[in-house]
């Protein structure tokens, strides 16, 4: 709760909570308020020779180069972008913080090895690397959130260890150490207490990350699949379009820079509220 | 064949005396592509982009009258065709040189043949030699050369076949027949893709990788007035749409990749488009292949029943109308194309009958993969929405070629293929080219192109007697032979043919010339025949 | 710090070996076979089976994978499978290009950062800091293909004022390396403002201004010094971010690099050309990680929580 209050009397925080709860209730509302199905190719979507419409009365985003509604694919888009948001970057914090836990608690070879692993995971071209991937394993969304996650979840080891690395040759640990505590009471007891904060900046930080991520697989053709709308693969079914009709790249790129925008404002000020190493210079 | 050639001849001659022929010198043209051209080996060299290029670079025994699918001698001045249809005999023009100024002799076009065969040239080729008496020791491995090649003199070829093969002509003609000179393969030492040298109408001036590929006038081509331009540019890395704004520019002449969907219509309705736009049809067929080997389509009614949920005219729509709606295999310019074939039209009710029929009231689930590559996921989709109407539900696949192609080649893996974007246009205009790989026994194995897995043997059976019928006089009864094979086939319906695709092409309004020779069967763009007006 | 660096190199030689091990064994487990694909589709089975064995691909993996590291080790990154040469000559090719790519990238990034920085720093806490802060967040969440999609359309497209893509000019470069600077700029704007709030507030800036030295003067003797320190420590990371980043840059604009180059070789299973790329981008990494390590001492703890 306090934290809460702490980033309503943050104006960029509070902007950026604002546009994320939006966000979610219009893709859980989608079904309510799309206006038209988003896989339905309108037979009135297309002029009579086969070109997409621009936004007017009926359809306020305009329709696609299917004759489908924009603002209809968008919502329901804003489902499969979340949701990948959500699940990718819950998969990535949850891989980092196990293995730069665990590395940085256990002292010698294991750990070694997994720091060496992790280094080895930095040294890849993050895209690249997700690209094949992403065609190794047949695209579909579950795959991409997973390919998003393998790709992501480095840098979070790497913050994770070097924080464990330091509570561990904190004195209450080592208190806790010398009676006798098992390795399971420690990391669970204290040190994972003491990265949560870790986690839920990076638990937010992350989305975007992961959004902007799932919008180029699928602007390089080998996110999510059609029909199934995202806003990177609404963007990627239309980038030739961009001159002749604009629409259908403004504004789902409008909507990715929106979502991204309000994860970072909102990460952001946690870490200022909640990094210990931040507190008490603002 | 002879009384064609008089009359290229003759259109030559015209030609030469038509005030629009005399061009003046330093007419340099330039053409874009947005990817790398990847080799310009004629052994190896088999993509749509450096096809035309390599026709332009090399010379052939025989090659086509631009803007048809005629057949000429090209390098061979003459030849004779043994009544057996077993022996072919070449006589070569004298005096033909090769860019590094030595002449082209009979052993060339041996050496060129053999390399084009051998698996250490790793050509992709080789396959359209089989007819050649010796091929399979060479490809084998098991001999050095094609015994079935012989050259008892300096300017005489005889080709003796194992079989009677009657496209045979047409594969004299084809890119991996051409000619090149050993020496220069040798010293390129396995870069001769990059350091082309041949005969052809023009030779590679500078390469700069990734950037531009610039061809010079070859000053004594042996066809006179040819080429008519004197060089041309190919600069890489252009987006189609940046290509096209540069053309209207002026900048640029022709834009390679054609005109991207989102422009096609402002050009189209712009007043320069009768200048601007060539668009015409060419050898292609785009169709989802039905997997005979997996269930429910292996049912023939279900197949049917596919065939009839389609509704062309509107997927033709989504293309802006740049193609024409398909009933059987094979395009209407292809010899053997039935223009009184009805095929399966559109008609939900009867695609729902079939299905009933097939014990299938309700339909049923399955895959549509396709190319990743604009417009192939929209039409996918539009597919999909089709099916969807008679209560067939279709997830869509849609991933990179490569993948698409593997799995269509694995047994059992991929039930429905839609081929847009990787079913190019015909190796050669003849209707064989449209069975063997892609309908034929043969193709129906691992990492073959079959991706129905339709295997009739009768129907094998029916294609090599109408490839056996190679006297020219039967020309028009093996053509009537082609096209009973693809409409008994289309009885089976191992396909939904949806349409064959037109080509459209961009070219600056200074350049001149018939459309055919920018959309030519054979070559696609024909330098050779391309011209710029003054 | 010489025993420091040669471990480093050691360590880094280890992790192009893993980076390499990695993507080889990735790219075999596709399911796509580079044979089937050169061969096309009038190709027989005998010819597929024939181009198969003289790539080498009917070995097994870990020997296939050894006479690659063999190669590897006298710099030779083998042939590509489509365009039938070696793959050294095309990256070297193709790099320059990048390289201009990524040092306009850095020019641009640094510049617009130390200038939205400064200019944020100044007016701490009014309308045009919170402005300045508002926009490097945007700047930080942009797609790439987003921003390179708008540049494209609003100056090249509606304005005209640079070519829509393509290699050459100094006009030719400005809106990719904005692309690819955009994102680097937010997050130098915002290191470049704590930086420089932070000196503005030490007592010996205070003492020079009580002396009367002129405010402009302060600013670019002693505030701008001290911000630049960790930038240009950042630079490093920054290398090895670019290389993800030129793949969508370099297919938005058609530019020439080692980015397309790779785009084309994934399309087409071109194995040898991804693996090059790869491991060309890996070294990069590695080398700009390595750089910036050397360089931590100098960089203030916040901003390595970046």
């Amino acid at each position: 709760m306090h934290v809460l209050r702490a980033l309503m009397r943050r104006p960029s925080a509070f902007l950026g909570l604002i546009i994320v709860v939006t966000i979610i209730v219009l893709a859980l509302g989608a079904p309510l308020i799309a206006p038209f199905s988003p896989d339905e190719q309108l037979f009135d979507g297309l002029t009579l020779e086969g070109a997409p419409i621009p936004p007017d009365a009926v359809y306020w985003l305009g329709t696609d180069t299917l004759g489908r509604d924009v603002l209809s694919r968008l919502l329901f888009g804003a489902r499969t972008s979340l949701l990948i948001g959500l699940v990718a970057n819950g998969l990535a914090v949850g891989i980092g913080l196990f293995i730069g836990m665990v590395a940085g608690y256990l002292q010698g070879t294991v750990s070694n090895l997994m720091m060496r692993f992790t280094d080895l995971m930095m040294a890849f071209p993050a895209l690249l690397l997700a690209i094949t991937l992403a065609a190794l394993l047949k695209p579909s969304l579950w795959i991409v959130a997973l390919v998003i996650a393998m790709v992501n979840w480095v840098q979070v080891a790497r913050i994770v260890f070097t924080e464990t690395r330091g509570l561990v040759e904190r004195d209450f640990i080592m208190a806790e150490r010398s009676l006798g505590a098992g390795h399971a009471r420690i990391i669970f007891r204290h040190i994972l207490p003491h990265l949560m904060p870790t986690a839920i900046v990076w638990g937010t930080l992350g989305i975007a990350t992961t959004v902007l991520l799932e919008a180029t697989l699928s602007f390089l053709g080998i996110g999510v699949q059609p029909p199934e709308p995202s806003w990177g693969n609404i963007i990627f079914e239309s980038q030739g379009y961009f001159t002749a009709a604009p629409w259908l790249v403004f504004f789902p790129g409008v909507a990715i820079l929106l979502m991204a925008l309000s994860f970072n404002l909102v990460g952001d000020a946690l870490r200022d509220i909640l990094d210990p190493t931040q507190r008490g210079r603002l | 064949m002879r009384t064609k050639w008089i009359k290229r001849a003759a259109l030559a001659g015209f030609l030469a005396l038509s005030p629009l022929a005399a061009h003046a010198a330093g007419d340099q043209v330039t053409v874009t592509y947005k990817d790398d051209i990847a080799t310009l080996d004629p052994a190896i060299g088999y993509d749509w982009q450096n096809w035309s290029m390599i026709k332009s670079l090399y010379s052939r025994l025989m090659d086509y009258t631009p803007g048809t699918a005629n057949l000429v001698p090209s390098l061979a001045e003459s030849f004779t065709v043994a009544p057996d249809g077993l022996t072919y005999t070449f006589k070569l023009r004298s005096g033909v040189k090769f860019s590094n100024g030595r002449e082209v002799v009979a052993g060339d076009v041996k050496y060129s043949i053999e390399r084009a065969v051998n698996p250490k040239t790793q050509g992709p080729g080789a396959g359209f030699f089989g007819a050649i008496a010796g091929f399979d020791d060479l490809s084998g491995g098991k001999a050095d050369g094609l015994a079935g090649i012989e050259t008892p003199d300096a300017h005489t070829v005889i080709f003796k076949l194992s079989r009677p093969d009657a496209t045979f002509l047409h594969v004299l003609a084809i890119n991996f027949s051409s000619v090149v000179p050993k020496e220069a393969v040798d010293a390129a030492g396995g870069d001769f893709g990059k350091k082309p040298v041949g005969s052809g109408a023009f030779t590679l001036k500078e390469w700069v990788i990734g950037q531009r590929l610039v061809f010079e006038k070859n000053a004594s081509y042996y066809l006179k007035d040819t080429p008519r331009i004197d060089g041309f540019t190919v600069e890489i890395g252009q987006e189609p749409l940046v290509a096209l704004l540069r053309l209207q520019k002026g900048e640029v002449d022709i834009a390679g990749d054609g005109i991207p969907p989102a422009k096609f219509l402002e050009i189209k309705n712009g007043p320069d488009a009768a200048d601007l736009i060539v668009d015409g049809e060419q050898l292609q067929t785009g169709y989802i292949t039905l997997n005979t080997r997996i269930k429910p389509l292996d049912n023939v009614k279900v197949r049917q029943a596919l065939n009839y949920a389609i509704d062309k005219d509107r997927i033709v729509k989504i293309v802006n109308g740049r193609a024409t709606p398909a009933n059987q295999p094979l395009p209407p310019l292809m010899p053997g194309h039935d223009a009184n074939y009805k095929g399966y039209a559109y008609d939900v009710a009867k695609a729902k009958a079939l299905l009933a029929e097939a014990g299938l009231p309700k339909g049923f689930s399955t895959v549509l993969y396709a190319s990743s590559t604009d417009p192939n996921p929209r039409i996918a989709q539009a597919l999909q929405k089709d099916f969807a109407a008679i209560g067939v539900k279709v997830e869509i696949k849609a991933i990179a070629n490569a993948n698409v192609i593997a799995a269509g080649g694995t047994e059992g893996q991929a039930p429905m293929i839609w081929s847009g974007g990787m079913a190019w246009i015909a190796d050669f205009p003849d209707p064989s080219n449209f069975y063997g790989p892609i309908l034929g026994c043969s193709g129906a194995t691992q990492g073959g192109w079959n991706w129905s897995w339709y295997c009739n043997k009768e129907i094998d059976k029916r294609a090599v007697a109408a490839d056996s019928m190679s006297d020219p006089a039967q020309k028009d009864a093996r053509a009537k032979a082609w096209g009973g094979i693809f409409t008994d086939i289309m009885e089976e319906a191992p396909w939904v043919p949806v349409f064959h695709e037109r080509r459209v092409v961009a070219k600056s309004k200074r350049m001149g010339g018939p459309g055919e020779i920018y959309i030519d069967p054979t070559r696609v763009i024909n330098y050779d025949a391309i011209f710029v007006k003054h | 710090m010489l025993q420091l660096v040669i471990r480093r190199l050691l360590g880094a030689m280890l992790i192009l070996l893993g980076v390499a091990a990695i993507t080889f064994l990735l790219l075999f487990m596709l399911p796509a076979d580079p044979a089937v694909q050169l061969a096309g589709r009038s190709a027989t089975a005998q010819t597929v089976a024939n181009i198969r064995h003289e790539l080498g691909l009917d070995r097994p993996l870990i020997y296939q994978f050894l006479s690659y590291l063999g190669h590897l080790a006298t710099g030779d990154l083998g042939r590509s499978y489509t365009q039938k040469t070696g793959v050294t000559t095309l990256i070297m090719a193709r790099l320059p290009a990048t390289l201009v790519l990524m040092a306009a990238g850095i020019v641009i990034e640094v510049t617009l950062g130390l200038v939205l920085g400064i200019v944020a720093a100044i007016n701490r806490g009014g309308m045009i800091d919170r402005g300045v802060m508002m926009l490097s967040f945007v700047g930080v969440s942009a797609p790439q293909f987003v921003v390179a999609l708008f540049l494209l359309y609003v100056f090249a497209a509606t304005l005209g004022w640079f070519p829509m893509s393509g290699f050459g000019s100094l006009g030719h470069v400005v809106l990719p390396a904005t692309t690819l600077g955009v994102l680097g700029a937010g997050w130098y704007a915002r290191m470049v403002r704590s930086a420089m709030i932070d000196v503005l507030n030490q007592d010996y800036v205070r003492t020079a201004r009580a002396k009367g030295v002129s405010e402009v003067r302060v600013i670019l003797r002693h505030a701008v010094p001290n911000a630049l320190l960790p930038i240009i420590a950042m630079i490093g990371i920054d290398i090895g971010q670019f290389m993800s980043g030129v793949v969508v840059v370099e297919a938005v604009y058609g530019w020439p690099g080692i980015g397309q180059l790779a785009w084309q070789a994934i399309q087409q299973v071109d194995i040898p050309i991804i693996m090059g790329v790869t491991l060309i981008s890996a070294l990069a990494i590695v080398a700009g990680n390595l750089v910036a390590d050397l360089a931590a001492p100098f960089i203030d703890p916040r901003i390595r929580a970046r």
